[in-house]
């Protein structure tokens, strides 16, 4: 054992306080993350603000954790949530168990289930960490109505389909000019 | 029959037995029986065709062409490739399934695109998806993207075919199966294929006119069947669906679980299906035995009682103040016990079971009522009851086996003859059977009623029409107007079936039994509800001990009493009062406390008399599952499991044990066994029902260690021999219940009421004539006690009778105080009390 060697055990400490520090500011300074990141769930909705959910599950049935919770319902005449004969009545997904691997939202026929970039997902109490449809639905955009209402884009579902696209870029060039007004 | 799987080798030297031919199917030889169809032989041999139309209770259709194979009769190869669901078996044939033959791989999947190109694809909102034959075989022999870039054809969905059935045309594949379903083994009026090729679909004569008439059949008559929920299963795409469960979950949420079904006394299989502690669904259980593969309407959806938001879940106890309290269960028990052994030791307790429990649940109140309560006051049949059924059915039903009489027996028999029964109505599958048998073996099905019915005609039946309550003297002088009906029961295998409205007939079962001695027939009880036979044979009534004993039987009881455990002499040894005398005793103060369990004041005879009965006698201890006419005059009401969340058995009409499983684990629901060995502990007894399976376990020692006496002759009642009463402008009024009505198992089901077959009035031309009816516009009877109004239709009732359903949804002995047999007068207009908006009513009558 030589002399020098208590002394050499701190040559990889002082070497790197010369370096470029690796530590994130973390809650201090926000740092995003890479555009593509799995993050929390969102539900979508059409322009017009009737869900994109149909309640198929094809989501919870992709989930390889069994986060996800979805019980379908009907929509009627007087009480319309998406476009279509179904809705997703129920909408939970568990952030408990998600692993954040976004099969259920390839799954998703409609794009209705999209993830976000945000990550903030820790709590102290569990029953928290259970997210319900009121938690993951997007918020109202301007031109958007909280359902329920009647289909406002068309006459039955496959107006929302067919022309989704175009109804899309309408309503944010809607959006844009409204705001533009508003200005 | 499994020469299927014999080694080719073997098999070519085998000599093929008489009536089987010898064929090769993908090179392996089979000998198979004569008739068979190609597909259920390679079926046998594990090789698996696709297949969307053909089912092997149905007659074969060839509509879906999935099933091609290549064919070739000694050598030579049939120009295309063949339906295996149609084609026979036949000597030398060689048959290539999709597994070793390009031509039928390639046929079959050109079928499979063509299947595809108007298919919607909606899987995502189907509720089949998951467990879809089209999807499975899309996904294992489809292609994976379409050549179809047209336009898909589509129509307006979902059709409306009742409120419970919903049709999406578009995502059927014309198979057919729905429609042959409907006409082969239902016989109702129901859909059927319509228009040309692209455009072909199933619907309904009037579909042109789509939304308003599409419940409507061919001659304008609503769309109405009692097993349209099996078209729903056997749909192999998800076109038929149920309002119901439309949208509710998805097979992979589901977990499935075998059961029997607690409604009539067919005890079909069931399974059903729940998500989260919830029924779901019902589906039908295959049984070739019992059921084959179908259920009726009620038992599929028919379940919501369970989770109806007044379920009793707490034990209740009447307060200070006169209403009913939650309380802990040592307490309620506590209460109950100590009321019940007062009671007791004063003037006596009477045990009411109702017609719903499982033999196990039967067998512990029989037990309590002999053990803790010591009498014989104990009776099972909530509806009307006479002293003569009672007889009947210790001497001719209790006891008897599926060897007496079953379900094949019925398809065996040269004639059947149904006695104040209505198959469809009181035991669906046995209606089903009657039909197969009448259809496919060519068996005569008479019956003895008023008029010919929707069973009548669908079982291709003879009706021998009589008065209402003329029905013994109809039995008595058969050999007269029916000779050839007599000499058709003196044949081997002949059965007369009984129902339960019998015992509104006094002579009817003497009459019953003297026509089965003089021709030898065979005689079956077919009661309506699920526990009624076990409940028999479990000694829930006055007259019988478990096993089929007369309580009267020395021997018996101390055999009894040594299994039980009880000192010498302890069970009561007269024969206890029936449900009627019980509920007089209880009303004239003969009696201190009254044990009831699922019983409905409205379906007895005086439900006047009976709500009376309980609002007087001291006690009452109720076990129920929901508010009731017994709990409001409860003292303590005890809450117990329905049939989901227990286990045990029903003995269904034939004496075949329908054993079945919880269903729900866990609910904390108790089975009325296990509360009644509880109370009796209370009461310083053991009665070992702690569970069904202890329950069942002594009710086995208990049948064995009694004897079953010799079958003793049933005496008509007295009333039979009465001279017949003046009619004096009065009608005679005939009714039974219809399957669906407002029984207390139907609640919260709106989609299933829907489909209940409309309450009205049937009178013949004349009578309606005679009293200014008019085919459509409402019709009232009435009796001293009120009135009843329903829409009149014509049928061929005798003279100066009509029938009414008992409950749709009024009772009829609640509003009127009589019931089948019974006199009413009769007009046209609707009842004096209830408003009418519609049009002209006529006179309101005289006697309002
Ligand atoms: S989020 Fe998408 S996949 Fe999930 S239930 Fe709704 S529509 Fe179906
Ligand atoms: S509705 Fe279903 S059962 Fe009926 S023909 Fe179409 S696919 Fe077949
Ligand atoms: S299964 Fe053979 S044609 Fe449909």
């Amino acid at each position: 054992m030589g002399m020098l060697d208590p002394i050499k055990g701190f040559g990889v400490t002082f070497s790197t306080m010369f370096k470029k520090v690796v530590t994130e500011e973390y809650p201090e300074v926000f740092y995003p993350t890479a555009p593509r990141y799995h993050g929390r769930h969102q539900l979508n909705r059409h322009p017009d603000g009737l869900e994109k959910c149909v309640g198929c599950e094809l989501c919870a049935w992709a989930c390889p954790a069994d986060a996800i919770f979805v019980e379908g319902a009907d929509n009627t005449e007087e009480e319309r949530y998406s476009p279509g004969e179904r809705y997703g009545k129920n909408y939970q997904i568990n952030y408990l168990r998600c692993i954040g691997c976004g099969l259920c939202i390839e799954a998703c026929p409609t794009r209705s289930l999209t993830m976000l970039n945000f990550y903030e997902l820790a709590d102290d109490d569990r029953q928290k960490l259970i997210y319900t449809k009121e938690d993951l639905l997007a918020p109202l955009l301007p031109g958007m109505e909280a359902p329920p209402h009647p289909m406002r884009l068309g006459d039955d579902e496959q107006d929302y389909y067919v022309r989704g696209p175009e109804l899309a870029r309408q309503a944010g060039q809607d959006r844009q000019s409204s705001e533009v007004s508003a200005q | 029959m499994t020469l299927a799987h014999q080694k080719p080798s073997e098999t070519a030297q085998t000599e093929v037995p008489e009536g089987h031919v010898r064929l090769t199917i993908d090179g392996q030889e089979v000998i198979a029986p004569k008739g068979e169809l190609v597909i259920r032989t390679a079926e046998r041999m594990g090789i698996v065709i696709p297949r969307f139309c053909d089912h092997p209770l149905l007659d074969p259709a060839g509509a879906c062409r999935q099933c091609l194979v290549e064919v070739s009769m000694g050598g030579r190869p049939m120009p295309k490739p063949q339906a295996s669901c149609t084609i026979t078996v036949a000597d030398g044939m060689e048959v290539k399934t999709q597994l070793t033959s390009p031509v039928a791989d390639k046929a079959q999947k050109g079928v499979m695109e063509l299947l595809l190109i108007n298919h919607p694809l909606d899987c995502p909102i189907c509720d089949k998806g998951g467990e879809c034959p089209l999807q499975n075989q899309a996904m294992a022999h489809g292609r994976t993207d379409s050549r179809f870039v047209d336009r898909k054809r589509t129509f307006p969905k979902p059709l409306k075919i009742s409120t419970q059935i919903l049709l999406d045309r578009e995502r059927c594949v014309l198979c057919q199966r729905c429609t042959r379903f409907s006409q082969q083994i239902a016989g109702d009026p129901f859909i059927d294929l319509l228009e040309r090729g692209a455009q072909q679909q199933i619907g309904t004569s009037e579909t042109a006119e789509l939304e308003k008439s599409a419940s409507h059949t061919p001659d304008g008559t609503p769309f109405q069947s009692y097993f349209s929920g099996n078209t729903i299963q056997i749909c192999p795409v998800g076109a038929l669906t149920s309002a119901q469960y439309r949208f509710r979950s998805r097979p992979f949420d589901l977990v499935s679980s075998p059961s029997v079904c607690e409604h009539c006394s067919s005890g079909c299989a069931e399974r059903t299906d729940f998500r989260r502690g919830r029924i779901m669904r019902k589906l039908a259980g295959d049984d070739p035995d019992v059921n084959e593969e179908w259920i009726c309407d009620k038992g599929r959806f028919a379940f919501r009682y369970t989770t109806a938001r007044d379920r009793i879940r707490k034990p209740l106890v009447r307060g200070e103040d006169g209403e009913l309290h939650e309380a802990s269960w040592p307490e309620a028990m506590r209460l109950a016990a100590e009321a019940l052994l007062k009671a007791r030791d004063g003037k006596g307790i009477g045990v009411l079971t109702g017609g719903r429990l499982t033999l196990e649940d039967a067998y512990a109140y029989q037990k309590f009522a002999r053990v803790a309560a010591r009498t014989n006051d104990i009776d099972f049949r909530a509806r009307a009851h006479s002293a003569e059924e009672l007889q009947f059915l210790a001497a001719q039903v209790a006891g008897t086996t599926p060897e007496h009489v079953s379900f094949a027996s019925l398809e065996k028999a040269p004639i059947v003859l149904c006695v104040a029964f209505e198959p469809e109505d009181e035991a669906p599958i046995v209606f089903l059977r009657l039909r197969k048998a009448a259809r496919k073996m060519g068996t005569r099905v008479a019956f003895v009623g008023q008029w010919t019915t929707s069973s009548v005609r669908k079982t291709s039946g003879e009706l021998l029409a009589c008065e209402p309550g003329g029905e013994a003297a109809a039995l008595d002088g058969i050999a007269e107007h029916a000779k050839d009906i007599v000499e058709a029961l003196s044949a081997e295998g002949a059965v007369i079936l009984v129902g339960e409205r019998a015992a509104t007939m006094p002579g009817l079962f003497a009459a019953v039994q003297r026509l089965a001695e003089r021709t030898g027939a065979r005689v079956a009880w077919i009661p309506r509800r699920a526990g009624e036979r076990g409940a028999l044979d479990a000694g829930a009534v006055p007259t019988l001990l478990p096993g089929g004993a007369p309580v009267t039987d020395a021997g018996a009881r101390a055999a009894l009493e040594k299994l039980w455990r009880l000192p010498e002499g302890s069970l009561p040894a007269e024969p206890g009062r029936d449900t009627a005398g019980i509920l007089a005793a209880a009303a004239a103060g003969e009696l201190d406390a009254l044990v009831v369990g699922g019983v409905d004041p409205d379906d007895l005879p005086d439900p006047r008399a009976a709500r009376e009965a309980l609002d007087k006698v001291g006690f009452v201890l109720s076990l129920e599952m929901r508010p009731s006419a017994v709990t409001e005059r409860a003292d303590v009401v005890l809450p117990i499991a329905p049939t989901a969340e227990k286990a045990g058995t029903f003995r269904n009409w034939e004496g075949r044990d329908r054993p079945f499983e919880v269903t729900l684990q866990n609910t904390g629901a108790v089975p009325d066994c296990r509360v009644l060995d509880t109370l009796a502990v209370e009461m310083d007894v053991d009665l070992f029902t702690q569970t069904p399976k202890a329950a069942r376990a002594d009710f086995v020692r208990a049948a064995n260690s009694v004897t079953r006496p010799a079958a003793t002759p049933v005496e008509a009642a007295p009333e039979a021999e009465q001279a017949k009463a003046e009619t004096n402008g009065h009608v005679k009024l005939s009714t039974w219940r219809q399957l669906i009505d407002n029984g207390s198992l139907q609640v919260e089901e709106p989609h299933l009421a829907g489909t209940a077959r409309p309450a009205v009035l049937r009178l013949n031309e004349a009578t309606a004539q005679r009293h200014g009816i008019v085919p459509g516009e409402p019709a009232t009877i009435r009796t001293e006690r009120g009135e009843l109004s329903f829409p009149a239709e014509i049928a061929d009732l005798p003279d100066d009778v009509v029938w009414v359903p008992s409950r749709s949804p009024v009772g009829v002995y609640e509003a009127l105080g009589v019931g089948h047999g019974g006199l009413v007068q009769l007009s046209a207009g609707t009842a004096a009390g209830a408003e009418s908006a519609e049009g002209p009513a006529g006179e309101t009558g005289g006697a309002a």
